[in-house]
């Protein structure tokens, strides 16, 4: 990977661009693929500037957690996978794997992308388990994001298999979706110097001196927070990346419904 | 009762559409995608790089390690647990011995390759069309390589040798299922493996079938490679 300088960065970032010339925040370009695995139940293929990764929805018939007997199951998991980035292994998640999931899952199980009532098919005995799996093909910057977009999309791909009680007929699709309720989508203002922008390209993201991931739901109601990198963000900080995530998950969320 | 007209109405010897393609990983020295039918694999080559931990390094050659792995929402029921399985290391042991006889890595001593290889979707062949993806990313890594790595499931359904088999032939009872690895430049094969029965006899229509299959796949690998490798427009 190319080594930027930070002076060269912070001179590109006062002139108000990141070093592909797009605004601070903008996002690089995005594409949307739905329908990429015929094995899973949903999926999509997020393409967002070098960044290439694939998420899959598998739905499964299980005994309800007991203290939740009336609603279904979500699980996200991250796999960074070896083939997208020469610093990935094979093995176990690392931490960066299981923060990816982590804060995914916070937004769409907190801001309930899926009603989880309606997935109940016999209270205490059986739901629906919805399982996302967010798989890099090419891992180049803005993975948090890139997943939330992946798993929103996947989630609204996604068509429930035939069962029979508590056997699921795999190879037979039905036409019915999801019972979907919000939208929510993580945003991730990435702080720089004293520049706050989203999207950085990875050499970019070398810099970085602190991140904030806040998922929002279409009303604009927080669902998910965290804080990232080791500088401290001041209370104005804050709210000031929350005006920029508010603004562009509201552009996301338009391009994601547009092209699901 | 005989095995009359294919689940799907394929012809006996008939492939699956095929599409490959060079250079779909950013990120790597060398990458490629190969599809049959609805199975997509995705294999990316690293290297040849320094390996570590340094008592893995050999300072006779470099060594070549395979990575072969069902993305969790691949599988044709459930969903599969990613993290690796008894029958994900054996197919990448397989494969790693399938692929290096065509490598020369005795100029790269206590380097690795390292191939990577994911699936998407599946409906049977898998180790067939990673083998054949696999090869492509090794030659647009720029590895120097004596031939290309074709691979084909070829199988007994009834009284029928059909070649590259779906899910429902490969999972047909008392059907058989033969993946084979051959080097289109020489005939060798360099993965055998079979579940189920077949006769002696039998062997020699399969290799024959697979020779003739590795022909068609070969073709849209190197069209593939020449597809990445050709010169821009407007360059003489």
């Amino acid at each position: 990977m190319t080594q930027i300088a930070k002076e060269t960065l912070l001179a590109s970032f006062n002139a108000g661009i990141h070093l592909d010339g797009r605004k601070l925040t903008e996002y690089r370009k995005l594409t949307i693929t739905t329908n990429v695995s015929r094995s899973a139940e949903g999926s999509a293929r997020v393409l967002l500037g070098d960044t290439d990764i694939i998420v899959g929805v598998k739905l499964a018939l299980e005994k309800p957690y007991p203290d939740t007997p009336e609603k279904g199951n979500l699980m996200v998991n991250a796999e960074l996978r070896p083939l997208s980035n020469p610093r990935f292994e094979v093995g176990p998640p690392g931490d960066e794997a299981v923060e990816i999931a982590r804060v995914v899952d916070r937004g769409v199980r907190e801001g309930e992308a899926i009603d989880a009532r309606a997935l109940c098919v016999k209270p205490g005995e059986l739901v629906w388990s919805v399982m996302i799996d967010i798989c890099t093909i090419n891992a180049a910057g803005g993975l948090i994001d890139a997943s939330g977009i992946g798993a929103l999309t996947a989630l609204i791909n996604a068509k429930y298999p035939e069962h029979t009680e508590a056997v699921v007929h795999y190879e037979k699709r039905t036409t019915k979706s999801l019972p979907l309720a919000h939208q929510p989508l993580p945003v991730t203002v990435f702080k720089i110097g004293e520049h706050f922008l989203v999207d950085p390209l990875p050499e970019e993201e070398e810099h970085v001196d602190a991140r904030l991931t806040i998922a929002l739901t279409e009303k604009n109601h927080i669902s998910a927070l965290q804080k990232g990198g080791s500088a401290p963000l001041s209370k104005e900080d804050i709210y000031k990346m929350a005006e920029i995530a508010v603004k562009a998950s509201q552009e996301l969320r338009k391009q994601i419904l547009r092209e699901k | 009762m005989g095995y009359e007209k294919r689940f799907d109405g394929r012809g006996v010897e008939e492939l699956r559409q095929m599409e490959a393609k060079v250079g779909v990983v950013k990120n790597a020295d060398g990458s490629a995608m190969f599809k049959i039918g609805k199975t997509t694999a995705i294999a990316a080559v690293y290297g040849p790089r320094d390996l570590y931990p340094k008592f893995l390094q050999n300072p006779q050659t470099g060594i070549l390690r395979v990575d072969y792995n069902m993305l969790p929402f691949s599988g044709h029921g459930e969903r599969v647990r990613p993290g690796g399985s008894r029958r994900s290391k054996e197919i990448s042991m397989v494969m790693a011995n399938a692929l290096l006889p065509v490598l020369d890595l005795k100029e790269w001593p206590n380097a690795v390759v390292d191939v990577f290889v994911d699936l998407p979707q599946t409906d049977a062949g898998t180790r067939c069309a990673a083998l054949c993806a696999a090869s492509m990313a090794l030659a647009d890594a720029g590895l120097l390589m004596k031939d290309m790595v074709t691979a084909i499931a070829i199988g007994k359904v009834e009284d029928k040798i059909v070649v590259d088999l779906n899910y429902e032939e490969d999972s047909y009872e008392h059907g058989s299922d033969i993946a084979i690895a051959m080097l289109p430049g020489t005939g060798k094969i360099t993965l055998l493996q079979m579940d189920g029965q077949i006769t002696p006899e039998d062997l020699k229509e399969v290799f024959a079938k697979a020779e003739t299959a590795c022909k068609k796949i070969l073709e849209v690998q190197k069209t593939a490679l020449k597809e990445k490798f050709k010169k821009p427009e407007g360059i003489a």
